[in-house]
């Protein structure tokens, strides 16, 4: 990240890469290496966006992230807004299309702000000093004479103003300035940031006007809904499409192309049944007879895989991290607790099921969609059509908005399907999932399984720590052999374990996969944080002492943690440890406040309780509580609390926003999430039998933001992980019913 | 020909009678507004009025809505001013925004029958739409304001 470079765009690129009109200075900052917008091609960049001022005044900002609902179209422009010392009624958005010119956009492990702050800072500051320097000249006085703010330029010396609209053309102009000689703003400035500005599409979302990749529609446009294969590397065998192709509307059934394992993040083949509507698509399919090949991943039943994998936890695995010395330690069995805890398979369903619409003219390809990874969709699509690496700006894609998207659309194997189906039919194809395809078909949260064995201390703390793991990597999409989590999934909330321990052992085991695993919103957090949160609250209850005490023993002594060792190197979310540390005092104090803000050490009536955890996740430090109630094996929970400190806030009503989305999020999963699979065949298809959180389940909630000027950390994903066994854990204090199996409706209804 | 009101405009419809209302809105008419959720009745996310009542129009076929008057999201208001549409602003409802079109239409045939909803009441109304994004809370509170904002009208 070092070598960026931020230039002179020119007005004409700038039009050209983005479709806007009447900017007049434009600011384009491609990294690294300093090429121009054009020379870049595919090169990695680290970041790149575009501020424009025209001459009236208005900013344009693009956004080259991805929207899902997380507030990222307001939050990036806002954080250059504020560097820019822009007037947030004068600017306007607009949404980049997918291309490496604009530095990474890959958008998932609540990665954009925590990752890019300071880069997103320097393109408002670099484009504020310009339009400084602009004036200064105008005056003719050094640069330090002039200051801007409020979307003008201020002289010092005489109370004069230009209007950044004015200043704009002369700007352009200019050089751009080294990075090294623009300041960015001290914390205590910032206007923007930490303030609740308008949130870029509130207003077209409430008129219903919000444009999402189901809503794309094109002259002459097919509608495609597709069988696919019940067996994650099945195929067709055989297919008759004759009673299909007489549903009125429908105009043609194509087989796509068998792409075989490892799956990678393409489709899946199956037949496509192509029609004027979706009616017609839908009607047409159930009308298909297809004789299927199921392939070789027919597996013994997810319930059945899930018992090994409990099994395997139960005995030794491979070393993560080996301090002290356990092998000869003697429990003492009045001291020890010994536990295995499991997660089922589980589901986005993004309430907005993957679409994509494809337009193949020829050797260029032009896509409608929304994904969390546009260049991947580009570079697919390319290689789809029979594009070269060199040739990708051959494929334009075009971004919606996400109804939802949780991970799961971070593939694009349903854009791809569509590019395909063009191509075939040489006209304009939308590919549609049903809900069944969705929950069917999905890249899935694996079933896992965590073991813990440790013993109390006599100083009400806990040592000799066991703990084990066991799930598929998500790295076996691309690579069959895979059986191993790699240090970066072990070091989401499993070795990267906070606690003072003198005797430690962190161990791994070897698992093979059937389905297709996936990011899930939070990862692998979702089992080792439920795992953890539920073992100290396991501690405690064996030490008699409140959950709350146990986090603060186990944390020990205020210190920086670094878990790397010989054989684990710690990922840290891939930020410095130095920036980012495993802080033990603010995870303490966060605990605290959690005390503070919920009554959860005090007594509760009968039938009712407290559960609390935490878990750092992502960079940010999240603490929950919920209460719940528990009367005749019907739970109700009635109140939840997370605790946030995430540093340097860009926009805390959207954090709020992510930290109760967390909360449902959560309770869906900890209480009634479970796909499963057969012979390798998902069961579930609808929310009738993968239901999710409803608003009568819904308890009232409130979130406590911790006020600081540290750097900032991820917020789409931490609130899940705390949450999960924060409910599992009240439940055990209302009830002393122990879930140790998610979800909770295998034992007790919700 | 299937004849219907929709958005007080009268339209005719040439599509097979079984077809759900949800696609001919959206295919036929081009009104989008109304969201594909489950296609089974589950989640809400394709909720229109007819006459006023809350439907779901993925599982109403078009031939049960001849001769009705129908209201999308497109014909709430004239300017996204309804009592609810102020109150989803309000109280900033929407993350991804995919389900509150939805959300929005139930929660207007909620206020239209009953302008002092408990939230009991707002349970059991709006129970049959989802939100995956995790919004209730906020639906709650800004019912509760449209209803107050509406008896304050009335
Ligand atoms: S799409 Fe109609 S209820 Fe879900
Ligand atoms: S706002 Fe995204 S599903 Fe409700």
């Amino acid at each position: 990240m070092d070598n960026q470079t931020i230039q002179n765009v020119g007005r004409r690129n700038f039009l050209k890469a983005t479709g806007l009109t009447g900017g007049a200075f434009i600011l384009g900052a491609t990294l690294p290496m300093g090429c121009s917008v054009e020379e870049t091609g595919a090169a990695q960049h680290e970041i790149n966006f575009f501020v424009s001022i025209a001459k009236d005044g208005q900013v344009t900002i693009v956004n080259h992230r991805s929207e899902m609902g997380q507030g990222i179209k307001t939050s990036v422009p806002q954080i250059i807004a504020d560097e820019l010392e822009a007037d947030w009624d004068l600017v306007s958005v607009i949404q980049a299309k997918g291309d490496a010119k604009y530095g990474p956009q890959s958008t998932g492990g609540s990665a954009s702000i925590r990752t890019y702050f300071t880069y997103i800072r320097q393109m408002g500051a670099t484009a504020r000093d310009m339009l400084e320097q602009a004036a200064a000249n105008i005056w003719k006085v050094d640069k330090s004479q002039v200051k801007a703010q409020g979307h003008a330029v201020l002289n010092l010396a005489n109370g004069q103003t230009i209007g950044y609209g004015d200043l704009a053309i002369h700007a352009a102009n200019l050089p751009v300035p080294e990075k090294d000689s623009v300041k960015l703003k001290d914390i205590k400035d910032f206007n923007l940031i930490g303030k609740d500005v308008k949130l870029v599409d509130l207003d077209t979302m409430v008129a219903g006007k919000m444009q999402y990749a189901h809503d794309i529609q094109l002259p002459d446009m097919l509608i495609a809904s597709i069988e696919r294969p019940p067996v994650v590397g099945g195929k067709v065998k055989s297919f008759d499409a004759t009673e299909a192709k007489k549903v009125k509307g429908v105009v043609d059934v194509i087989r796509l192309k068998d792409r075989g394992l490892p799956s990678n993040l393409l489709p899946l083949s199956g037949v496509a049944v192509l029609a004027t509507n979706t009616w017609a698509a839908l009607q047409g399919r159930k009308k298909l007879k297809i004789e299927w090949d199921h392939g070789t991943l027919i597996d013994e039943g997810s319930n059945d895989y899930q018992q090994k994998l409990k099994e395997k936890v139960n005995t030794k695995g491979i070393t993560v991290r080996n301090e002290g010395d356990i092998d000869n330690h003697q429990y003492n069995p009045d001291k020890t607790v010994e536990a295995t805890y499991s997660v089922p398979y589980i589901h986005h369903a993004s309430m907005e099921t993957p679409a994509a619409t494809a337009h193949v003219k020829g050797d260029t390809c032009t896509v409608w969609t929304g994904t969390q990874s546009p260049q991947r969709v580009q570079s697919q699509a390319a290689e789809e059509i029979g594009l070269s690496k060199e040739e990708v700006h051959k494929v334009e894609v075009n971004q919606t908005t996400m109804g939802g998207a949780f991970g799961r659309k971070s593939k694009g194997d349903f854009a791809i399907e569509a590019v395909e189906l063009s191509k075939a039919t040489g006209k304009p194809v939308k590919v549609v999932w049903s809900r069944e395809d969705d929950v069917k078909h999905g890249f899935y949260h694996s079933v896992s399984a965590n073991y813990f064995k440790a013993e109390l201390t006599d100083n009400g703390s806990a040592d000799n720590w066991v703990m084990r793991n066991a799930y598929p990597p998500i790295s076996w999409l691309w690579n069959l052999e895979a059986e191993f989590p790699s240090d970066g999934a072990l070091s989401l909330g499993y070795a990267d374990i906070p606690f003072e321990i003198k005797n430690l052992n962190i161990e791994k085991h070897k698992v093979k996969s059937y389905v297709r695993p996936g990011w899930v919103r939070s990862v692998a957090c979702i089992n080792n944080g439920f795992a953890l949160g539920s073992f100290v609250d396991e501690l405690a209850v064996k030490a008699g002492i409140s959950t709350h005490q146990m986090w603060l023993n186990l944390l020990g002594s205020d210190r920086m943690v670094d878990p790397s060792g010989p054989n684990f190197k710690y990922s840290n979310y891939g930020l410095d440890l130095k920036d980012h540390p495993i802080d033990t005092k603010r995870i303490k104090s966060l605990m605290n406040l959690l005390a503070e803000k919920a009554p959860i050490n005090e007594e509760t009536a009968e039938g009712e309780g407290w559960g609390i955890s935490f878990l750092r996740s992502f960079g940010s430090f999240v603490a929950a509580a919920t209460k719940a109630r528990v009367v005749d094996n019907k739970v109700t929970i009635l109140e939840m609390h997370t605790a946030v400190d995430c540093g340097i806030g860009v926009s805390p009503d959207r954090i709020k926003a992510q930290m109760e989305g967390a909360i449902v999020y959560s309770l869906s999963i900890a209480l009634m999430g479970e796909i499963t699979t057969k012979d390798g065949i998902v069961e579930q298809g609808n929310f009738h039998d993968y239901p999710v959180l409803r608003i009568n389940q819904t308890p009232k909630m409130f979130v406590h933001l911790v006020e600081s000027d540290a750097p900032p950390g991820g917020i789409g994903e931490p609130g899940v992980p705390p949450v999960i066994p924060s409910i599992t854990n009240a439940i055990y204090h209302a009830s002393g019913i122990r879930i140790r199996d998610l979800p909770v409706s295998k034992v007790l209804s919700v | 020909m299937i004849r219907l009101t929709i958005n007080n405009k009268p339209v005719e419809l040439d599509v097979e009678p079984d077809m759900p209302l949800l696609y001919a809105l959206r295919d036929e008419l081009q009104l989008t507004g109304t969201k594909f959720g489950c296609g089974s009745g589950l989640c809400g996310a394709c909720t229109v009025h007819m006459d006023g009542q809350p439907i779901r129009s993925c599982v109403m076929p078009v031939s049960a809505v001849a001769d009705k008057a129908i209201t999308t999201i497109e014909g709430l208001s004239e300017n996204a001013d309804h009592h609810i549409q102020n109150a989803w602003r309000e109280f900033k409802v929407p993350q991804c925004g995919y389900c509150q079109n939805g959300q929005m239409m139930s929660a207007a045939a909620l206020i239209a029958s009953n302008n002092n909803p408990s939230d009991e009441d707002i349970d059991s109304s709006m129970q049959g739409n989802i939100c995956r994004c995790g919004t209730y809370q906020r639906i709650r509170q800004a019912i509760k304001t449209a209803a107050k904002n509406l008896r304050e009208e009335v």
